[in-house]
């Protein structure tokens, strides 16, 4: 079957070891988790975990009905990209010396990315995006000299007014 | 956290004492007129007999273990639960709090080892939660689909002190059925259907829903095939069921179930054992599949109808959706299935088969009969007559070679009936140490040990796909059973002559305490038929030459 990328936002109760208990799941069904975050949310009483993974459509139905059996899990929302603003946030450090610095500058200005710090010998540069804008910017840094990267895994929430604590039931 | 068992409803606790958790047993010598702890001989053991009691019954089986070593001697009794949706309660006592963290003596991360084997755990960290962690544990084993809970007690929390204030027992949550409009679809497919097949497992026992089921049959003129954890859930002798199907089950079931064109399964998961290749699994029927567990739709086989729900409650708004049917040459095919399986003449003397249909005649409708895991546990399933449901008591899931001697006395114990245990030599030998509990508290069983001096089961696959390299699998041990009994303090006596193993059973089932029956068996006994593993029902091995 087709593999397809999917976003999976759960609502989990805020307690101690809620975080293993759901990988731990993952791990022992082996579904292919790309990113993973977790969050606080509004509410002291949940917290918000998000998932990336790629699988097919009866992968997917297994993890969502796998999720909804760990008493811990409140609910679960499989966001759709078109109906959802997902978004990343990369930190990438790059070599700065002259040859490629306005280069870079150029990109991160044409990215609306940001410098957050400027160094004789370094730039730390800040994007947020959906992970295809993160990429095409990693890429396009591949010409010149990446000394490291750091990115978080996908966030996201409904457009419009629902909420994912509407799915309690 | 005693009194709360007790309100609970719990009578019976199975258990063994520790450092950890003695503040729980100097509760439990307080309360001993109104709630019986049965020491067990090891915590496996304990784990067992809870899951034997609770299959048999129906309740929460409860099980309390102390920290490290007799917590960690819990997880194969636990996930054995675990596979076959027993609901138990799981009690460990841990090391205090401020120790937790240190590997200090007898520490262990019970929580942490057991996560993909409860349905939930639970650390308590405060005295005034004990309580309602203890009924949520009840309440959540019950719920649903139903398995083992554990709640890890530190010993600060043991020490500790709160007021008690009652409460009711809890009740699992009010079952639903599937939405209607999946009722429909599937009463269409039914409709639509030539060649039904209903299938069921361990599902259909905690749905309850024999009734339903059997009008369904009869409604759409269909064979009805069970998996293991459904042997004894129908009366043998109903008049449209094949038995067991899959990988040793009846012949004329796992035909019916391969020429279907619309498969009914009624809480059962697929498993390997029941469909072989699943690839090549009835490829030419459309599934219509009912549980209350969602993750089991579609997860071995893709269902053309999947009805998440309670399966009493489903069938009975799907049952006014079915057009009543006769279906003759469904049936006459099935009737050739039969016969084929008829065909056969068994050998005479004391084979496994001949053994478990002379035993079959000391059974009342409501005795327990137990087993352990291998050749004899398909035997017994194959052969055993069942008037009750909840009397067939096997580790099918896991497949825990052991199960059998713990899960007999808890069965026994939960029901009050004397109880059989059919075992073979080398699950026997795994757990023979709860001998020694089923004597102290005079627990009426008949064990029924098939004596053949190897692992059967493993050597019946070196026999027919390893070239018969028998490694490791003859035993070669010199134990004396009846002695063995003997030294327990249970009565014994071997047998090898169909009439002598006749005389025996008819002393065992007069017997006060456990009497054990060591019935020599020939080596080369095969369970026949054999889907081998990875074959589909075409491959169905039915008879093995020399």
């Amino acid at each position: 079957m087709n593999q397809y990328k999917y976003i999976i936002a759960v609502l989990v109760q805020n307690q101690f070891g809620v975080l293993n208990r759901v990988t731990s799941m993952f791990r022992r069904r082996q579904f292919n988790i790309d990113t993973l975050t977790v969050s606080e949310t509004e509410s002291p009483d949940y917290s918000r975990i998000t998932v990336r993974f790629h699988g097919d459509p009866r992968t997917k139905h297994q993890l969502v009905e796998q999720l909804y059996k760990l008493p811990v899990v409140s609910a679960v929302e499989d966001m759709q990209p078109d109906d959802a603003v997902c978004r990343e946030l990369l930190l990438i450090k790059m070599e700065n010396n002259p040859a490629s610095r306005s280069d870079i500058l150029a990109a991160v200005e044409a990215y609306g990315a940001k410098s957050e710090d400027y160094t004789r010998d370094s730039i730390v540069i800040q994007l947020t995006g959906d992970t295809n804008r993160i990429d095409a910017f990693i890429n396009l840094m591949r010409d010149y000299h990446i000394l490291e990267i750091c990115r978080t895994g996908v966030v996201a929430l409904e457009r419009g007014c629902k909420t994912i604590r509407e799915e309690i039931n | 956290m005693v009194r709360t068992l007790i309100e609970q409803g719990s009578e019976v606790v199975f258990g063994y004492p520790g450092g950890q958790i003695i503040n729980v047993y100097d509760s439990l010598y307080k309360y001993q007129d109104e709630l019986r702890h049965v020491l067990t001989a090891h915590e496996q053991g304990a784990t067992h007999a809870a899951d034997g009691y609770a299959r048999a019954t129906g309740r929460v089986g409860v099980v309390i273990a102390t920290s490290g070593p007799g917590a960690t001697n819990l997880v194969t009794g636990i996930a054995t639960a675990f596979l076959d949706s027993v609901p138990m309660v799981v009690v460990t006592g841990n090391v205090p709090a401020h120790q937790i963290g240190t590997d200090s003596f007898q520490e262990i991360d019970i929580t942490g080892i057991t996560l993909p084997i409860t349905k939930h755990n639970y650390f308590v960290g405060a005295v005034e939660d004990l309580a309602d962690t203890i009924r949520e544990a009840f309440q959540l084993a019950k719920s649903g689909r139903p398995g083992p809970v554990l709640v890890d007690i530190p010993k600060d929390i043991q020490i500790a002190k709160c007021d008690y204030e009652p409460a009711q027992p809890v009740t699992p949550d009010a079952p639903w059925p599937a939405k209607d409009v999946r009722i429909q679809e599937a009463a269409q497919c039914i409709n639509d259907a030539q060649r039904p097949f209903l299938y069921f497992g361990g599902g259909l026992v905690i749905s309850g829903a024999q009734k339903e089921l059997l009008e369904l049959a009869e409604a759409i003129d269909a064979p009805i095939g069970c998996s293991l954890m459904g042997v004894s859930a129908l009366p043998t002798d109903s008049p449209r069921f094949l038995g067991m199907q899959g990988m040793h089950g009846h012949y004329a079931a796992s035909m019916a179930m391969h020429h279907a064109d619309c498969i009914i399964a009624l809480g059962g998961r697929f498993n390997d054992r029941v469909t072989g290749n699943r690839f090549k699994f009835a490829t030419g029927a459309k599934i219509v599949h009912i549980d209350i567990d969602g993750s089991e739709l579609s997860k071995n086989i893709v269902a053309a109808h999947a009805l998440r729900g309670d399966i009493k409650l489903t069938l009975q708004k799907l049952l006014p959706l079915i057009r009543p049917t006769r279906r003759p040459q469904w049936q006459e095919l099935i009737a050739g299935y039969r016969a084929a399986e008829a065909s056969e003449t068994p050998p005479e003397g004391l084979t496994p088969r001949n053994a478990i249909l002379t035993l079959n005649r000391y059974l009342n409708e409501n005795t327990p009969v137990a087993t352990d895991v291998g050749q004899h546990q398909m035997w017994a399933a194959q052969h055993l007559v069942f008037h009750r449901c909840r009397r067939f008591l096997s580790s099918g899931g896991l497949g825990t070679m052991g199960f059998g001697l713990g899960a007999a006395i808890g069965a026994q114990m939960g029901t009050g009936e004397r109880t059989v245990l059919i075992t073979g030599d080398g699950s026997f030998g795994m757990n023979l140490n709860e001998l020694a509990t089923a004597v102290t508290n005079r627990v009426p069983l008949v064990i029924l040990l098939l004596n053949n001096g190897v692992l059967g089961m493993v050597r019946q696959w070196q026999t027919l796909f390893f070239d018969k390299h028998y490694s490791n699998t003859i035993l070669d041990r010199k134990t004396d059973f009846v002695r063995l009994a003997e030294a327990f303090g249970a009565q014994g006596e071997a047998v090898d002559t169909l009439e002598a193993l006749d005389h025996a059973l008819a002393r065992a089932f007069q017997a006060q305490g456990p009497y054990v029956i060591d019935c020599a068996i020939g080596q080369d006994e095969f369970v026949l038929p054999m889907l081998p593993p990875g074959g589909s029902m075409d491959d169905i091995i039915v008879k093995v030459g020399d």
